[in-house]
């Protein structure tokens, strides 16, 4: 690990409202980690994932990621800076086959445009062919092969989290950031997920993690950040975290226990 | 190059591609009737229209509700271009699908700051001013009795001068303008414009600059339309400011929504629907309405899009597929494979 970190949010506030979502939130990333975004309902954890993201830009704060501040840039560039996301709330493009939705996801490693693409140049056709190999490479490892020339919208609805992940994968990003990846999951599914998201660290790509399933923050996070009601309330490895006073009353006093109910988050 | 340009196309759009190409070739041979072949000529203009709407609407979902525009600046800068500043027609043709495809880029960075209405607000005032400006700049333009003697276009040392020389190069323009862009739809850009279509906060994630794409896409469909305007205004050597109204962009809304917004051959099939319905309503309510107007034809039209939107929202031609192929999913339970186009 290096000294600097990959990624640091530096004192972000964002406020819908009345709702202060993101209450002066900082933490770091470092190079090769899995960081678990953790806390009740409504903490703040998708508003993070959107002022990293660029979806979103924060009131005050800022993003540094690979020594350059990203925050007031626009998602694209943000993705071309190596940093690539889920949705919570789906965000597939259900009427593009798998396969096409993470060659959608290889956009950045071509660069065909309009001219090149409608007189189908030679050099457009071998991009494709190279974009097609990677995009069924990442089917492969999230285990989507057999469903690549189906419409991503028929997919059952763990399998369209897969897809996410496959996408983003494919922006061969140097961090990912996975939003509730295990929602929806059943129990081998998650295992499986477990597993994906260990080989994915792997491959030397950090992965910052929202996760409700405690199971699955314990079992893989190098490192956990707490949020209640949009501030950080604790931060440490898991073990720290889970036996911190100030968690334990947090999750007693919301209904932690309970599968997360809520879909609709922003995004 | 017509080869060259298909010939890597994927094959159900290259068998139907030939198949029309052929068919479109042989016609004239079969049809001796100026009416017929001048009304097919029509149809190919509109299929160009149709195609860049179909771009901009079903692939990128921004709306334009001034297609006409375009369409107009190609046909004038023609008219203008050839005539007042002596360039040679075909020169004046690209003239005009560059200033048509330059003009859209600059409105769209102002207008697809809006969205939903507001943006289709904007596409039909920008029809609206150029309504203006070719019925007030009547020393260029003719104002509102319009332009004569728009030159004809030469290919080689022959002018074209018959309605069938002109079927034959606007169908081979039209023919061109669907190549390309069964060519781009499925390619790394086609996959970028539905991606934001479908969702563009996860497009943008994945890297595309779904601003720059709207703006690219904006005018391109420009230029398909100036390249329609063009070619019309010297087919017909007459042009007045009626034909690009607000009224023709819609017209070319109708075609796009009959056809299916994100289909290429819907739009082709749309134009030629509507065109051949609107032709039979002229004489069909004629008959049976005695002193009917063009009123009752707006009327069909607005009753035809109600009920597509009603009962077939994405249009005949993509319903249809959709309908056929869930059909032989249910008698085959094999994995349909969706191709483009
Ligand atoms: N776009 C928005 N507009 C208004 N309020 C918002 C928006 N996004 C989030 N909020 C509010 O901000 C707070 C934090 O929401 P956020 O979605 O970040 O929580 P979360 O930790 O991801 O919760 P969950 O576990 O339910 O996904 C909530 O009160 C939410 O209602
Ligand atoms: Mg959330």
């Amino acid at each position: 690990m290096s000294d600097t970190p990959l990624l640091r949010a530096s004192r972000l506030f964002k406020r819908f409202g009345g709702v202060m979502a993101v209450n002066d939130v900082s933490f770091a990333v470092q190079e090769g980690q899995i960081l678990a975004l953790i806390g009740p309902n409504g903490a703040g954890k998708t508003t993070t994932f959107n002022l990293i993201s660029g979806t979103h830009g924060p009131d005050q704060g800022e993003v540094i990621f690979r020594d350059r501040r990203i925050s007031g840039s626009r998602p694209s560039q943000i993705a071309q800076q190596g940093l690539a996301r889920t949705f919570q709330n789906l965000q597939i493009f259900g009427e593009m086959t798998v396969l096409e939705n993470v060659m959608a996801g290889c956009h950045l490693q071509g660069t065909a445009g309009f001219l090149a693409a409608a007189l189908r140049l030679p050099k457009a056709g071998a991009e494709e062919k190279r974009m097609r190999g990677q995009a069924m490479s990442y089917l492969e490892q999230t285990g989507l092969a057999e469903r690549a020339h189906d419409p991503a919208g028929s997919l059952p609805f763990g399998q369209q989290r897969l897809v996410e992940i496959a996408r983003g994968l494919a922006v061969q990003p140097q961090l990912l950031l996975l939003d509730e990846p295990a929602a929806g999951l059943n129990r081998t599914e998650t295992e499986e997920l477990d597993r994906l998201i260990l080989r994915i660290r792997d491959q030397g790509i950090s992965v910052l993690l929202v996760e409700h399933d405690m199971n699955l923050v314990m079992a893989i996070a190098d490192h956990v950040v707490v949020l209640h009601y949009g501030s950080k309330i604790a931060e440490g490895s898991p073990a720290q975290v889970q036996a911190n006073p100030d968690v334990i009353a947090a999750y007693l006093g919301d209904d932690w226990a309970a599968p997360p109910r809520r879909e609709a988050a922003d995004a | 190059m017509k080869r060259l340009l298909i010939a890597r196309l994927g094959s159900p759009n290259l068998i139907a591609f030939l198949i029309m190409a052929l068919g479109l070739a042989a016609a004239p041979v079969f049809i001796d009737n100026n009416y017929i072949i001048t009304v097919l000529t029509i149809i190919a203009l509109f299929t160009m229209l149709t195609i860049g709407l179909s771009l901009l609407m079903g692939y990128a979902g921004q709306i334009s509700l001034g297609q006409a525009t375009f369409f107009g600046i190609g046909a004038y800068s023609m008219a203008i271009f050839s005539t007042r500043l002596g360039l040679s027609p075909w020169l004046s043709l690209l003239a005009g699908m560059i200033l048509a495809g330059g003009v859209a880029y600059l409105l769209g960075m102002l207008i697809f700051r809006l969205h939903g209405h507001y943006l289709a607000m904007a596409t039909l005032g920008m029809n609206i001013i150029l309504y203006l400006i070719l019925t007030q700049q009547v020393d260029w333009t003719g104002g509102p009795s319009g332009f004569r003697g728009v030159p004809d276009l030469s290919i080689g040392g022959m002018t074209l001068s018959t309605d069938t020389h002109y079927y034959y190069l606007i169908w081979f323009f039209a023919l061109i303008t669907i190549a390309l862009s069964l060519n781009i739809v499925n390619s790394r850009v086609g996959r970028a414009m539905r991606a934001l279509h479908s969702s563009e906060i996860a497009a943008e994630t994945l890297g595309i600059d779904t601003g720059r794409f709207k703006l690219q896409v904006f005018a391109l469909s420009a230029a398909y339309s100036a390249l329609a305007g063009g070619l019309y205004a010297s087919f017909l050597g007459f042009i007045s400011p009626s034909s690009f109204t607000i009224n023709a962009s819609i017209k070319i809304v109708l075609m796009a929504v009959v056809g299916g917004l994100s289909s290429i051959w819907g739009a082709t099939f749309g134009a030629a629907a509507i065109l051949v319905i609107e032709q039979w309503l002229r004489t069909a309510i004629k008959s049976l309405v005695p002193g009917a107007s063009g009123e009752q034809e707006i009327i069909a039209f607005g009753l035809i899009l109600m009920l597509i939107m009603i009962f077939m929202p994405e249009g005949l031609v993509t319903g249809a597929g959709k309908a056929l192929r869930a059909r032989i999913a249910r008698r085959k339970p094999e994995r349909a494979q969706p191709a483009g186009g």
